[in-house]
């Protein structure tokens, strides 16, 4: 529970941050809430040389909305997107999610960034995230790109993020009157979830007209479950439309299996909480 | 003031904790401190053709690497300290660092000495063991199977003792109008205490003496173990645990970690700090459980129980632990008839040596498994007479003028009365309406269950009589002084080593209630065994029952002495003085009375004082308890399945304990919560679990599931009083009843819920995938 000899740098400044993940390639971890970062460093399991602080960077914090989408910076914690007046009004399955993350420590210290930089296949964020279309806006010295979140998760702790990029803010298109739901079932040791299903549907004269459902804890890597999607599209969500859609939610997913839940039984669980997921979303609509 | 005991006082001992003052043994700092780190086997089984610490110790900072051959003839083995007579005990030798061959993940292999903590996590990477990977064998039925791995040679099929208790003649079973049989897995567990284990020792080179401050739960036995592995007298050890963060029972044992530190003090004239990290816990500390049992119950359709036979396979690990051979034995094995008067009983018991880490004591140690056992089999026998589980317990139940009562196996339960703490659970729940519930909830697609546990556990470890009888290689009295100063304040030096139960509270309330004094002058002293002259410590519920009544005998002797000062300067006669409220009254003279505390002065003044009184306030006594103690209660676990999911829900739990006459509810809700939680988390999600190559998979508690706040209902506690008739104070014990009780309340309670789908038995933990699959008919997880 000691980690390897490292250096640490608070960054004061993006471009200070930017510099320094530049000097060092591939030997820098960038920490935001360090609740992942700081016990893998402790077993050992993560060995940078360099860990650069953004703690201070201004320019990853805050959450504003510009034109039709939601601008949420990379180092705001799970604790503001359950309160945030804004993210409440347009992006309210991010918070449904956060709720559900760890426990009141890792929800007041963990960000946004750091959880889909992080990539945990069983976090709860990258669920509600990839369901709310959302976008990474990626910096470096090289200049800025932004790439879709389902590109950017590649597999367990594994992203598109290069060495030298900082990732700054994600960018969710603003969807109130949308129905959402984000339903989990928690590991009884860790927490994080055995599977984790957001479901976010918007409605039109009483059937489907757009449904997102983001799946986590079930593959390598939270994916759309977009079989599952397709059948439910200018549907009435009827039950028998539901279970149907719900029952390819793990369709063409290598499902994990682990002491604790065979790949048998996660399959049946995840489509039994898509269907709860779909069913609150689409309860929510109506309320 | 004076009528403490009884009362809920607030635990004294907390006020320091909460705001972080504790002394823990991470917190001794000593100038020059050095830092030791242990290299771990990370193999089940392999030969150690080699260790090159040569790089290591060119590290700078670091101050020495200790291997298992340079320690030979140098520190003695890590003994056993219970020998079960008629067992045929293989003790094999338990050397503190292996040598040529390492027996577990987790077996120490060599310890690295530097200059500060990183130091020596980093130099302990570098060592370099050269292994020559060996077959091993984790599971307990696999060890005892034909051509498995021997963990040693001088244990042939890896039996490591052989115990029987009772005889039940085959006929008694084909005579039987109902034979139930049942083969139950008792999960391993791993401890957990929120203090993982520690150590810091330091060596006087011009006296020649040690001290050694550790997590201990028995400071005595350790100094004594301590001793003969270290080989010094053990007048120049001195064992210190002065705060310990819990223990379960993991701190009874004596590892070979704590003695390797103090000989590096010895040897590098440094002090030196050993701290056991969490990942490290999960390997290097005895583990608790671990049976495999076979059960057989015969009885008649009016649900008389005849007889009951229990053969036990129990993974006692790599090595004798301390008390490892008596926990699945004695401990288990003279008890598995629990509250019921069963007429004819046996016990057969292998200990299994396997390459996993040491099974030793845990919460309850032996008892949970007994009462799991009996109380699970009494379900299936209800079940399969079609008898409400309830009515066959009380048609059983050992009757309330029947005690002392002698169990089949010769135990003799001091007292009780079962059939009242049922009674007041029945109350409490309102079973009939319960059952009314949960058959309109079925009628929905819900499923509640209903689960009992009517218990009996043997607490207040013990005779020292029956302590030899049964090849406990030491004493089960305690030790207490009680030492009033000239000003009146109280000092009282126990043997107890309490780590968490609250004995600076519970303590000083019986003495400020025995002597009269105010309970803020009484300070409750353990956890030394420089100021503390004996102690066989604090495990099995024994701290109150035994270490509380020498207390009690040391208090009485301090009042007779005082009796007979306050009778000379009243100039009374001795039996005209009355003890009363802490005053010596002269019996019908109300304006002639002395205070405890001014006779404590004068006894200490002595100017005055009755021919053949010494001067002086003070005594001791080392208590001897005349028998164990038998608290009892019962449990009734309400639970909900989900059947999509497999999920368990605990919607309701109700306890009704007695533990004898209370000290301080606060302090016995506390104990019962705890208790309970433990037990839930086996039931229903605890589990060590091993690979067939040994290695352990549950490592961490990203996936060893510990039971959380927020999986609990409000625990709904009562109580019974029946007193102890054979201690001073009529206490029982009440520590260990949680883990005790809770486990097969929940497993019945979730059995019953499944009742739908003819699901007889499922083994623990019960997981949502366990649960579902017997649901769904899928049979076992693949």
């Amino acid at each position: 529970m000691i980690p390897e000899r490292f250096r640490y740098h608070r960054a004061r400044s993006l471009d200070e941050a930017l510099d320094l993940v530049a000097q060092a390639p591939g030997q820098a971890r960038i920490l935001a809430g360090g609740h992942s970062l700081i016990p893998l460093m402790k077993l050992r399991l993560a060995q940078p040389q360099w860990v650069i602080d953004v703690e201070e960077v201004a320019e990853l914090r805050g959450i504003r909305e510009e034109g039709e989408v939601l601008h949420i910076g990379a180092m705001t914690r799970y604790r503001e997107l359950m309160t945030d007046p804004l993210v409440a009004r347009d992006a309210p399955l991010l918070a449904l999610a956060a709720r559900r993350v760890g426990d009141l420590q890792v929800r007041n210290r963990g960000t946004v960034g750091g959880a889909l930089c992080h990539a945990d296949p069983a976090a709860d964020l990258p669920a509600a995230a990839l369901a709310s279309d959302a976008e990474l806006e990626l910096r470096s010295r090289r200049g800025q790109r932004r790439v879709a979140l389902g590109d950017f998760l590649q597999g367990p702790l594994t992203t598109d993020l290069k060495p030298d990029e900082v990732l700054v803010a994600i960018h969710v298109p603003r969807r109130p009157g949308w129905g959402v739901a984000y339903q989990k079932f928690p590991h009884p040791a860790s927490g994080y979830a055995v599977v984790g299903v957001a479901a976010a549907i918007a409605a039109e004269s009483g059937r489907v007209a757009r449904v997102c459902l983001g799946v986590t804890g079930v593959g390598p890597r939270a994916y759309r479950a977009a079989a599952s999607e397709e059948r439910l599209v200018g549907t009435g969500l009827d039950p028998e439309v539901l279970r149907a859609a719900s029952a390819v939610v793990t369709d063409g997913i290598a499902v994990n299996h682990d002491q604790f839940a065979s790949a048998e039984y996660r399959r049946h669980l995840a489509a039994t909480y898509a269907e709860r997921a779909l069913a609150a979303a689409w309860a929510a609509i109506q309320a | 003031m004076n009528a403490l005991i009884g009362q809920p006082v607030r635990r004294r001992e907390d006020a320091r904790l909460v705001v972080g003052r504790g002394q823990f043994t991470d917190d001794v700092q000593l100038p020059g401190m050095v830092y030791a780190v242990m290299v771990r086997s990370p193999h089940a089984h392999a030969r150690i053709r080699g260790i090159d610490a040569s790089r290591a110790l060119g590290m700078p900072g670091v101050l020495a690497v200790f291997t298992g051959r340079d320690l030979e003839g140098v520190l003695g083995s890590v003994p056993t300290a219970w020998i079960p007579p008629n067992s045929d005990l293989k003790q094999t030798p338990h050397r503190p660092l292996a040598v040529d061959t390492v027996r577990y993940v987790g077996d120490a292999v060599a310890m690295v000495v530097a200059e500060d903590r990183y130091v020596a996590r980093d130099a302990a990477e570098a060592v370099v063991v050269d292994y020559e990977p060996l077959p091993a064998v984790a599971d307990v039925m696999a060890a005892v199977a034909e051509g498995a791995p021997l963990v040693h040679a001088d244990a042939p099929g890896n039996i490591a003792l052989h115990w029987k208790a009772g005889e039940v003649p085959d006929e008694v079973f084909a005579r039987a109008e109902v034979v139930v049989r049942q083969r139950f897995r008792q999960q391993r567990l791993i401890p957990n205490p929120m203090e993982p284990r520690a150590a810091v020792a330091q060596y006087d080179s011009a006296t020649g003496h040690l001290t050694v401050w550790m997590t201990s739960q028995n400071p005595h036995i350790h100094r004594f173990i301590l001793a003969g592995i270290l080989g010094i007298p053990e007048h120049h050890l001195r064992v210190v645990a002065q705060d310990v963060g819990g223990g379960f029972g993991s701190k009874i044992s004596c590892y070979p970690d704590e003695a390797l530190v103090a000989h590096a003090a010895r040897v590098l004239r440094r002090p030196v700090k050993w701290v056991e990290d969490r990942s490290e816990h999960f390997t290097a500390t005895t583990h608790g459980r671990d049976h495999v049992q076979e059960v057989e119950l015969a009885g008649r359709r009016d649900g008389t129980i005849e007889a009951l036979r229990v053969k036990a396979w129990a993974n006692l690990g790599a090595y004798l632990s301390t008390a490892a051979p008596g926990v699945p034995t004695i401990l288990f094995g003279l008890i598995v008839n629990g509250c019921y008067r069963i007429p004819q009983a046996s016990t057969e018991v292998f200990g299994v040596y396997t390459h996993t880490t040491p099974v030793d004591a845990y919460r309850g140690a032996g008892r949970p498994e007994a009462t799991y056992l009996i109380e699970r089999m009494i379900d299936l026998f209800a079940d399969a007479i079609g008898m409400d589980p309830v009515e066959v317990r009380r048609k059983n139940f050992v009757p309330r003028d029947q005690f002392p009562y002698t169990n089949p196996f010769g135990i003799t339960y001091d007292s009780g009365d079962y059939e009242r703490a049922l009674q007041r659970a029945l109350e409490r729940i309102d079973y009939a309406a319960l059952r009314r519930e949960q058959a309109a909830l079925r009628a929905q697609g819900r499923y509640l269950g209903i689960g009992f546990s009517t218990y009996v556990e043997m607490c207040g470890l013990g005779p020292s009589e029956v302590a030899g009888a049964v090849g406990f290689q030491g004493g089960l009295w305690e030790h207490a002084t009680v030492r009033v100063h000239p000003s009146g304040k109280v000092q009282v030096f126990t043997g107890a080593s309490p780590h968490g139960q609250g004995e600076e509270t519970t303590f000083a309330q019986i003495v400020a209630e025995k002597l009269g004094v105010p309970f803020e002058d009484i300070e409750v002293v353990h956890g030394d065994t420089d100021r503390i002259t004996m102690g066989w410590g604090t495990y099995g519920s024994r701290s109150l029952a035994v270490g509380g009544s020498a207390l009690a005998v040391a208090c009485q002797r301090l009042v007779e002495k005082g009796q007979r000062i306050a009778a000379h300067r009243l100039e009374a006669a001795v039996e005209d003085v009355v003890f009363e409220a802490g005053r010596y009254q002269v019996r019908g003279v109300p304006d002639r009375s002395l205070g405890f505390q001014e006779v404590a002065l004068q006894a200490h003044l002595a100017w005055n004082l009755p021919p053949g009184v010494e001067p002086g306030m003070e005594a001791s006594s080392a208590y001897n308890p005349s028998n164990f103690t038998f608290p009892f209660g019962t449990h009734v676990a309400v639970v909900e399945v989900d059947p999509a999911t497999g999920a368990v829900e605990l919607k309701r739990y109700v306890a009704v304990d007695d533990c004898g006459t209370p000290i301080n509810p606060l302090i016995i809700a506390g104990q019962v919560h705890g208790g309970i939680v433990q037990g839930v988390g086996q039931a229903l999600w605890e589990g060590a679990v091993y690979g067939e190559d040994g290695q352990l998979l549950t490592t961490s508690f990203l996936d060893y599931a510990m039971p959380k706040a927020r999986f609990f209902p409000p625990i709904e506690t009562e109580a019974t009083v029946t007193p102890s008739p054979h201690n001073p104070l009529g206490v029982k014990g009440v520590g260990e009843t949680g883990t005790i009780a809770a486990t097969p309340a929940v497993v019945n309670a979730v059995i019953d819920a499944l009742k739908p789908w003819n699901v007889r038995h499922l083994d623990m933990p019960l997981t949502p995938e366990r649960v579902w699959r017997a649901i769904h008919g899928k049979g076992a997880q693949g």
